[in-house]
Order: C-alpha cells, then sequence, then structure tokens
C-alpha cells in the first residue's frame, strides 16, 4: 500500500489549556497512521498555543503540529474555527481526520464536515484500516448499543469521525520524539465570528463532568430519596470520581440533567461504574454499556441490570453503600500510618 | 417572528431491527415514536411564540407517509403548521444528505428567523444534523442549549450547557438553536389541541418540489456507507452475591474487585498529598 495523505486529529483547547483529549486521539491515531505509512498531526486552533502543550503533543505521538493562531480564536466559536479548518483541510488535504466526541468536536466537525461536502461517523468505538484499500473502517453503536454499524467514506475526503472521551488512554510518553511545526495564519474573514461570548461560568460538580469520567457511582429511583445521595456523592468522592444518575432520578429532581446516563442523557465510557438502586431500563444501558467494568447494587434480584453488571450485590444500596465508604477509608487510613 | 421546528420520527428503542443486506433499520411493523428530546425543541418554540405575537411556529420532519403523526402531534402541542418532507428518493440519506433536504426546505418556504431542533434523535444518536443544517444555511449553530435569556430584533442570548460548565452567548438570527433537556418540561397536549391537529393540513414536499437533483439526496447523495452491521452482546460475568445471605462475603466479593481493578490504590494519591 502507497503512503496516503495525513492522519489529523483536532487537539482541543479548553479556557486557554490543550484538553487532554487531544491526547487520547494521537494513541487512536497512531495506529492508523503506522497502517497507512503516513504522518500523524495535531491540530491546535488558540490565541496562542503554549511551549508546553506542544511539546506534551509532539511526546506523546504526534508527528507534525499544525498551529493556528488568531485572536479570535481564543473561545470556542463554531463559525470561526469550522471556516479556520475548513481552509486548512483545503490546503493540506489530510485523508482521516478524528475529533473527540466533546460538546465542542461534537458541533464543529458536523459543521465542517457539511462545509467541506464529505462524511462524518460519530462516535466511534473503533476505527481500523482496510488492508486492501487503506480506507478507514470506522465502528459505531446504534440503537442503543443494540447494533454495530461499520461505516465507510468510500469516496470523499477527509474520512471524518468522532471518538468518545477516556475511550483510550494516551501513549506512554517518548521524551525523545519531535515534531514538526508548522504555522498557519488564519484568513481574517475566516477568523471572524457572528457570535460573541458574553460569560463562562463553571459550574461546582462531584469530580470530572460524567462524559470525561474516569469512575462513576451513579444512582436512580432505588436510592428512595434526595438526600440519599449523599452516599452517592461520599463514595465518589472517596474513589475519585463523578456523580451519575437514571433518568428517574433525574425527572424526581434528586439530581440535575448533567449527570444524567442513557438515552436521552449522556453516554459514559469510565473504567468503573457502579449501579445503585437502578433497574437497568434498556434506556440506561444504552448510557453505560460501554463501561469497562460494572457493579450492580440492586435490592431486587432479577433487576435487569445484573445481566449488565460483572459484580452484583443483592441488597439495599443504603446498607452497602455506607459500609462500603467505611471500607474504603480506612484502606486509606491504614495504609497512611505504615 | 418565522419559527420552525425540524422534529423526527424514532423507532420506539427496544423493538428495532436492522436489514443485513442493507445496513439500515427495518421500520415497518416497528413502533413509531417522536423522537423526546425534541418535545423541548416544540416546547421552546411554542414558548417564543406565546411570548411574542404575530410568531408562527411550523413544526417539519422528513420521513415516510405515516410521520404525519407526529407533525399531528407537533400540531396538537401548540405548532400552527407543519411540513412534511417525503420522498423514496429521500431513502437511505445519511446525515448530511438529512441536512441538504432540511436546507432545501427551509430555503422553499422563504426563510426562517429561529429553528429549532433536540439535542439529538435516540435511534442515530449523532447529532450531526443541526450544525450541518446551520452550515448550510450560512448561520450560527447553537448546541446544547440550555436557556435562551433574550430574544428581540434580529439578535439573541442563549446559554450553552458544556462539560463543567454554562456559557452565554450573543447570536445573530437566524440561527439553529438544538436544545437540551433541561431547558424546559414540555406541556402535555390538550383535547382542544388534538381538535385543531384535525382541521390542519400537512402539505408534503418531495425533491422535485425543493428542487434537488437526485445525485445530492438519499443514498446516492451521502458520502459515508453502512458495509457491515453486527449485534454485540455484552458480556458480564455477572456472579450475584446475596447481603441477605451473606454479608461479609458479598463486601468481600465489592472490595476484592475494585482491588484487582486497582480503584483501592490510594498510594499516589497519598504521595500527591504529601
Amino acid at each position: 500500500m502507497k503512503s496516503g495523505g495525513e492522519v489529523w486529529t483536532l487537539a482541543e483547547m479548553r479556557e486557554g489549556a490543550l484538553h487532554g483529549s487531544a491526547l487520547e486521539l494521537l494513541a487512536w491515531g497512531r495506529d492508523l497512521a503506522d497502517k497507512r505509512r503516513a504522518r500523524l498531526a495535531s491540530v491546535v486552533l488558540a490565541s496562542s498555543v503554549g511551549e508546553d502543550d506542544i511539546e506534551r503533543l509532539a511526546i506523546h505521538g504526534a508527528d507534525v503540529i499544525y498551529i493556528a493562531e488568531a485572536p479570535e480564536l481564543r473561545h470556542f466559536l463554531v463559525d470561526s474555527q469550522t471556516k479556520t479548518l475548513r481552509d486548512m483541510v483545503r490546503k493540506y488535504n489530510p485523508d482521516i481526520f478524528i475529533a473527540s466526541a466533546t460538546t465542542q468536536g461534537r458541533t464543529v466537525m458536523p459543521a465542517l464536515y457539511a462545509a467541506l461536502g464529505t462524511g462524518l461517523t460519530a462516535d466511534c468505538t473503533e476505527l481500523d484500516i482496510d488492508p486492501m484499500n487503506g480506507l478507514l473502517i470506522q465502528t459505531r453503536p446504534a440503537i442503543g448499543g443494540n447494533v454495530m454499524a461499520e461505516i465507510l467514506t468510500p469516496n470523499h475526503r477527509p474520512q471524518m469521525c468522532t471518538v468518545r472521551p477516556k475511550s483510550k488512554r494516551p501513549l506512554p510518553p517518548d521524551d525523545t520524539r519531535r515534531a514538526k511545526i508548522v504555522r498557519y495564519s488564519p484568513a481574517s474573514e475566516s477568523a471572524a465570528s457572528l457570535l460573541a461570548r458574553l460569560s463562562y461560568k463553571q459550574e461546582s460538580s462531584v469530580g470530572a463532568p460524567i462524559q470525561e469520567a474516569e469512575i462513576i457511582v451513579a444512582g436512580g429511583k432505588g436510592m428512595k430519596r434526595a438526600a440519599n445521595f449523599q452516599l452517592l456523592r461520599e463514595l465518589a468522592t472517596e474513589l475519585g470520581g463523578s456523580l451519575g444518575a437514571s433518568r428517574m432520578a433525574v425527572d424526581l429532581g434528586w439530581v440535575p440533567y448533567s449527570a444524567q446516563v442513557g438515552l436521552s442523557g449522556k453516554s459514559v465510557t469510565p473504567r468503573l461504574y457502579i449501579a445503585c438502586g437502578i433497574s437497568g431500563a434498556v434506556q440506561h444501558i444504552a448510557g453505560m454499556s460501554g463501561a469497562e467494568r460494572v457493579i450492580a447494587i440492586n435490592t431486587d434480584p432479577e433487576a435487569p441490570i445484573f445481566n449488565s453488571a460483572n459484580i452484583g450485590i443483592v441488597g439495599d444500596a443504603m446498607e452497602v453503600l455506607p459500609r462500603l465508604i467505611a471500607e474504603i477509608k480506612q484502606a486509606k487510613g491504614g495504609r497512611n500510618v505504615s | 417572528m418565522k419559527i420552525a421546528v425540524f422534529i423526527k420520527q424514532v423507532p420506539a428503542v427496544d423493538t428495532v431491527k436492522i436489514d443485513e443486506d442493507t445496513g439500515t433499520m427495518v421500520r415497518e411493523g416497528v413502533e413509531a415514536e417522536l423522537n423526546p428530546l425534541d418535545l423541548h425543541a416544540l416546547e421552546a418554540a411554542i414558548r417564543l411564540r406565546e411570548a411574542n405575537s404575530g410568531t408562527r411556529v411550523t413544526a417539519v420532519t422528513m420521513g415516510p407517509l405515516p410521520a404525519r403523526k407526529i407533525l399531528a402531534g407537533a400540531i396538537a402541542m401548540g405548532c400552527d403548521d407543519a411540513a412534511l418532507l417525503s420522498d423514496r428518493k429521500f431513502a437511505g440519506a445519511d446525515t448530511l444528505a438529512t441536512a441538504r433536504v432540511l436546507a432545501a426546505y427551509v430555503k422553499y418556504a422563504g426563510g426562517f428567523d429561529l429553528i429549532f431542533t433536540g439535542e439529538r434523535a435516540t435511534d442515530g444518536e449523532t447529532g450531526q444534523v443541526p450544525p450541518a443544517l446551520a452550515e448550510f444555511l450560512g448561520c450560527p449553530a447553537l448546541t446544547y442549549v440550555s436557556g435562551i435569556d433574550q430574544i428581540d430584533s434580529g439578535k439573541a442570548v442563549v446559554e450553552r450547557s458544556v462539560e463543567g460548565a454554562r456559557e452565554t452567548l450573543l447570536t445573530p438570527l437566524p440561527a439553529v438553536f438544538s436544545v437540551i433537556k433541561e431547558i424546559n418540561k414540555p406541556r402535555l397536549t390538550t383535547l382542544s389541541g388534538k381538535m385543531r391537529a384535525k382541521t390542519v393540513e400537512i402539505p408534503v414536499c418531495g425533491a422535485a418540489d425543493l428542487g434537488l437533483e437526485d445525485d445530492v439526496i438519499g443514498l446516492k447523495g451521502s458520502p459515508t456507507r453502512v458495509t457491515k452491521v453486527l449485534y454485540p452482546k455484552v458480556i458480564r460475568s455477572g456472579s450475584k452475591y446475596f447481603m441477605a445471605e451473606n454479608v461479609d462475603k458479598a463486601m468481600e466479593a465489592l472490595r476484592s474487585y475494585l482491588s484487582e481493578g486497582g480503584f483501592l490504590d490510594f498510594a499516589n494519591e497519598r504521595a500527591a498529598a504529601r
């Protein structure tokens, strides 16, 4: 197979700093670029990019780093990003362009593929290169994870897709790696935006946003009342995780919508998902089936959640959780002494 | 103000089948319903109409003829009128080809000041159509809209819910807003609404009406191809432990499972705390 055009990854900036997903995308892209014998690139749009961020991209796998700097690119504004990326794609002709399925990625990529008239596949869980023709094989779940579809973009370039945040770990850093830096000057009419950002307020919550959490402790109707969610928050805090919830718990007003896991909430891919008092409706399973490990705690031994769990505890979460929290505290405290 | 709400008919989640040859969903015989997230888009539009006299809300969907049902439901909820974009030639469209049809309708209808959609459909789950539609119309796409703070004379201030934060943006109109569930609590349809829905005629627009050539719509106009469909079985061992039988055994199972996964390894954390 002859070597192909570059594999691009969108290095997302959040509030002036490189977001961790940029490194995860390099882990996704490295294998694809090697199979295609192509160069792997990070593309950064910002008002200015720090040297340390450039270094991080290089040591985590980027062969090339495209840097587009303009004052208008300071915040994520969909139109400036779309037009600038459109110009860059037309200039450099990458074969593949991957972004993380964050709110930024899920906004700019669909605007960009429409501007370019190519294909885009959302939320891929697997990416591979067809050894016969070098095409990108994109695998994604559909219909609540009931089916997996393999999708190709045979005749349009670039082949564009998004992958879920946290679905791959960054490659170990290699301090000897160097990347070629390409500075791109955005056209002023492309960087200009119709939008103006008026405010940005961080919200207080337990742990990372659930879409990016490594550990999620989630509760449902079986938690019986809002006050009992304190146990879940406590366990999440002890484990360094985030709080999640079923639709029922959100609709009852116990937890904000931003914590909702499932078809009408967020799809999550943590390393560990602990479902407490959640029966496991199809709509909920659809949102958490991508978890690496699942623990379910429920009083009903027939609850469908147990079919999606590695370990099931049949019992009352209000009895199990305090014991578990106490054990974890003890484990922490006990070893601190030694 | 002219407002359009683009909605979608989706299969009821647990009854869906896939045609293994074409890789597309078999919609025959499967119960269809309005994408639940679209209720919030309809509600947002109807509230604006109630607050601003002279505003008209049109519900629009692309789909087979039976999709008329969700449009009637939208009128019953409070939309003024509706349009069904239906043509055999639209079949097999991916999100790009779909967005093209919707954009063509917007032009055909003489433009809208504001377009609402739900965050995403619960079947395809891509959320790609709203930003693509905005791009085709040359207007901004405001995704993950959780609130509309202000709207007047060609401008709007909206709140977006992004990872761990809220941002407010000033946008000119027209614009496409895709709203999240949190934005409102949709109303129930009333009996009088249902009666009205029976009297409103819903026009059907095809490719020819919208001036769309065959090669930009349907399967032919879709850059992506579904080449294989797999039915994954998520297999988890699912060992169960009963608290009522043996508390220690159950807690031990939890502890060792967490420990195996490295979730109880707090050594680094302690080092970081020092």
